[in-house]
């Protein structure tokens, strides 16, 4: 039986176990002539869960062990000698060849003798595993059924067990961002640690040469990787970004709080949120189509040589993707400062930018930080427009009009391609994630705070 | 002598005075400053839009052919399709008729092509021009032949009007998207097949029909006036499904939990904390999460809409925490109270009252969550979604692209003058699919806004 015949006929059992429940506790009300401690659905759910968790628990449970389980006793049949004389690596591509084989889809080659001989055999273990799989949940969903069923009284506290497990399982889902981030930390500085056996951490750190090589140059031929050069072109193409964001950002929720008249506010605003949810590749394409091609052709009537995909470029293009996201943070941070005081600036005879600029700019200046460097940390990890728009040049220079690379491309370049979680040249990528992750998560948590502190300000 | 107070008064009115119009000149020229920069950003938000809707709009048209196709018996020389016979078994019917694709396959249909241009060019063509002929009509028309032939032997003998799509090369030709001045070596299609293409389009066969191909294709590397992007859609289809399917009731529970039930103590002021960090962590690291966890540890197979639904699914989930919690504050204290009030436990009083009221804030920060997913690109190079794909997908587990990397392989094809316009018209359908969304969560706010 497939799983997902196997979901479905669990999910119909349920249905059924609800449909039970739900006339049982019915049918006992009106016959005794009772008070039920919860209302009917509360037990036709009950017993639903009493039919259905076992059972699915044992099938996650099992669908996770049982191919590990059967690899293992696959491995344990095999000859001896032959196991011997493969690394660990071999006996993983051997074991998949031999599932791919019992699966009924042919592997390059035809197969050997013991390969068949072993997919035959991991063929038996599988109908085994799959019958008795069936059988165990088909008891566990009749128990239950019973059993809950049973159960049924006037006394049994249905709503607040259900509310229970409901309690359990919203309490999990939150869980799941812990593990995110979990995952994200584990997985990252694994592989990194991986890559840092190969390549030392001052090296790599400190490193100002970038130079990986190809992995199929081999182990002699070994390349450098010094991420001094990526972290100058990610520097260099966010502050360009930021340096055109953060003007226009500001001043146009400045001028949206304080100056717009409704009418233009309701119109500009989700003009420029449209900016706001535009996917970053198509700003990528518009760089590289559009705007390389313009400035380059300014920077020929002036008679300096822009090339087309350059810091400039990127950075520009990268600053109009933040525009909105800087002046949409600054607007909420601007209206929340007290009236009261724009009031007494306004009373003691300011006008109206004096008020801005000498009253209500440094009382949100926290909040602004803030918004600056969450934008920060969005430029340095934006991906596609450099990707398209920066020109892959891993090299220390100061000219912003030459291609430069940064983290995030190099990260898209190390790991396009041939996947192979062994070579420093893939490996790589998760170090620099690793330092991506760590510079963003700083400016981040530096900003949540700054904005935090300000807000109990005011509040 | 001392100045008098009324003399300082006069003095102190004066310097305000004479001060007063410098300050009003600089109030204006900041207000002007404002103006100006709601202007600079509308204004790049109209040339973004009208540079890519020039290039693109162009593409959902495309040069084709409306020449008459004689499906010569000569040329095909094919016994007719094979029937099932009674007694037969369905195996030998199915090898039987294997056989007869397989030598459908040999036939030579680019000849039938061939005599079809010679036709409406109405001259003979030398053999050693073969080539310049061949340049016309995309390489895909030849299969496309054969497919209908399959589908319908009784063609056999019959002349028919057919629409084929002409060949990138003269579709940009024919545009006028490549210099036409520029000397032979550096043009893509030879003098002679200039001359037939500008001669046909003359005559009328070659037209400029709307492509649907763009839409009912897969990808191609051979036959690229073809290409298309209904793999790539199916691809971002599934994506969504799975994102949908995970993200909102996971984004929805937790935000929940935290935001009606969670006890206030350190643990939930980590998750918390968490949550706003994830939200603002780079899409690729969500890339080599998925590459290291569910590519390189749980085996999952590369390039599968699955695996990148679920590192889309991890991506969004903090937006819709977000916009969930906020969704849920912003209905007030009173309508729990009372619910509590009456008797109605907390499980019930969030499921039964706050939950609908809260729904549309909650379906407008999903849709949000989902249009922003569907647009990213950066996390699915990373588990191989980039891979060339030729088939749409049927299930979530086979190998698929999606739309934004769709794009950015276009944009990376060599062949610029054709694929620029074309990368152009898929910006313009992801654009559209995703604005629709966006309007979609703007009108369900408005509709269900309710202050309270």
């Amino acid at each position: 039986m497939s799983n997902l015949a196997l979901i479905a006929t669990l999910l119909v059992m349920m249905a059924l176990a609800y449909h039970l429940g739900l006339t049982r506790s019915r049918a006992m009300a009106a016959e005794h002539d009772v008070r039920m401690h919860s209302r009917p659905g509360y037990y036709g759910v009950l017993v639903a869960l009493w039919c259905g968790l076992p059972a699915l628990a044992i099938f996650l449970l099992w669908s996770f062990l049982a191919p590990q389980m059967i690899d293992m006793l696959v491995t344990q049949q095999l000859p001896t000698d032959l196991v011997a004389g493969l690394s660990d690596r071999e006996l993983q591509t051997f074991l998949r060849r031999v599932t791919a084989l019992a699966e009924g889809r042919g592997v390059a080659g035809g197969g050997s003798p013991e390969e068949l001989a072993a997919a035959a055999h991991m063929a038996r273990l599988q109908t085994i595993e799959n019958f008795s799989l069936v059988a165990l949940m088909a008891v566990l969903v009749v128990v239950g059924l019973i059993v809950a069923r049973r159960r049924i009284s006037p006394n049994w506290r249905a709503r607040n067990q259900v509310e229970r497990v409901i309690m359990i399982a919203l309490a999990a889902s939150s869980a799941v961002a812990i593990f995110t981030t979990i995952g994200i930390v584990l997985s990252m500085l694994g592989e990194a640690l991986k890559f840092f056996s190969f390549i030392s951490p001052i090296e790599f750190f400190f490193g100002t040469t970038w130079n990986p090589r190809f992995s199929t140059s081999g182990a002699s031929n070994q390349g450098e990787f010094g991420l001094l050069p990526l972290l100058w072109g990610t520097m260099m193409v966010s502050t360009i970004a930021l340096l055109v964001a953060i003007p226009v950002g500001l001043m146009t929720a400045i001028y949206m709080a304080e100056y717009a008249p409704p009418w233009l506010r309701n119109v500009a605003k989700p003009v420029i949120e449209i900016l706001a949810g535009i996917p970053t590749i198509v700003y990528g394409f518009f760089a590289l189509i559009v705007v390389g091609p313009f400035l380059s052709s300014i920077g020929d009537l002036i008679g300096i040589n822009i090339r087309t995909t350059s810091a400039l470029t990127a950075g520009l293009v990268m600053g109009i993707m933040i525009i909105p996201f800087v002046s949409s943070l600054s607007d909420d941070i601007i209206t929340q400062v007290p009236k009261s005081l724009r009031d007494g600036a306004l009373g003691l005879g300011a006008t109206k930018s004096e008020t801005i600029r000498q009253v209500v700019l440094p009382a949100a200046l926290p909040g602004i930080v803030g918004a600056f460097l969450l934008a920060a940390s969005r430029a340095i990890g934006e991906t596609m427009i450099v990707v398209l728009a920066a020109g892959n040049n891993p090299v220390l220079h100061a000219n912003p009009f030459e291609a430069v690379s940064t983290i995030t491309v190099t990260i898209v370049n190390q790991l396009t391609g041939d996947m192979d979680f062994a070579s420093p040249q893939s490996l790589v990528a998760f170090a620099l994630g690793l330092t991506l992750f760590v510079i963003t998560l700083g400016l981040n948590v530096i900003a949540l705070v700054v904005v935090r502190k300000y807000r109990q300000q005011y509040e | 002598m001392s100045i008098s107070i009324e003399q300082r008064r006069q003095h102190r009115l004066m310097t305000i005075e004479k001060s007063l119009a410098k300050r009003h000149r600089k109030e204006n020229a900041f207000r002007r400053m404002g103006l100006m920069a709601v202007i600079t950003g509308m204004t790049l938000v109209a040339i973004l839009f009208v540079s890519i809707l020039m290039r693109g709009v162009p593409a959902f048209w495309q040069a084709t052919f409306y020449t008459d196709v004689y499906f010569d018996p000569d040329i095909i020389q094919l016994e007719p399709k094979p029937e099932r016979e009674s007694g037969e078994s369905q195996f030998a019917f199915d090898e039987r008729y294997s056989q007869w694709l397989t030598r459908a396959g040999l036939v030579n249909w680019q000849t039938l092509i061939d005599n079809a241009l010679e036709e409406a060019l109405g001259e003979e063509v030398e053999p050693r021009q073969l080539r310049d002929l061949r340049a016309l009509v995309t390489s895909g028309e030849r299969y496309a032949l054969r497919d209908r032939f399959v589908e319908d032997p009784s063609l056999l003998g019959q002349t028919i009007e057919l629409k084929m799509l002409a060949s990138a090369n003269v579709d940009v030709w024919i545009k006028g998207n490549i210099d036409r001045d520029l000397p032979d070596a550096r043009q893509q299609l030879s003098a002679q097949t200039r001359e037939w293409a500008d001669r046909l389009e003359e005559q009328g066969v070659i037209r400029n029909a709307f492509s649907t191909s763009l839409f009912l294709n897969t990808d191609s590397r051979s036959s690229l006036a073809s290409a298309g992007l209904a793999g790539a859609f199916m691809g971002s289809l599934f994506m969504m499904v799975v994102v949908i399917a995970l993200s909102v009731p996971l984004g929805v529970s937790s935000a929940i939990y935290l935001e009606e039930f969670a006890p206030k103590n350190r643990l939930t002021d980590l998750i918390e904390i968490n949550i706003n960090n994830l939200a603002a962590v780079p899409s690729i690291v969500f890339g080599l999460l998925g590459a290291s966890i569910f590519i390189g540890y749980l085996r999952l197979p590369l390039s599968a809409p699955l695996v990148g639904g679920l590192v889309l699914t991890l991506m969004t989930l903090p937006t819709i925490i977000i916009a969930t919690r906020a969704s849920l504050r912003s209905i007030p204290p009173s309508i729990r109270q009372a619910a509590l009030g009456i008797g109605a436990s907390r499980v019930q009083t969030v499921f039964h009252h706050v939950l609908p009221l809260a729904l549309p804030g909650i379906l407008t920060g999903s849709i949000l969550g989902v249009a922003q997913a569907l647009g990213e690109t950066a996390p699915l190079l990373l588990i191989g979604m980039n891979a060339f794909v030729a088939n749409v997908p049927g299930t979530p587990l086979e190998q698929s692209t999606a739309l934004p990397v769709q794009i950015y392989l276009w944009q990376g094809n060599e062949l610029r003058n054709f694929f620029e316009a074309r990368t152009s018209a898929a910006i313009i359908v992801l654009l559209g699919l995703m604005l629709s969304l966006n309007a979609l969560a703007i009108w369900l706010r408005k509709k269900f806004e309710t202050r309270w």
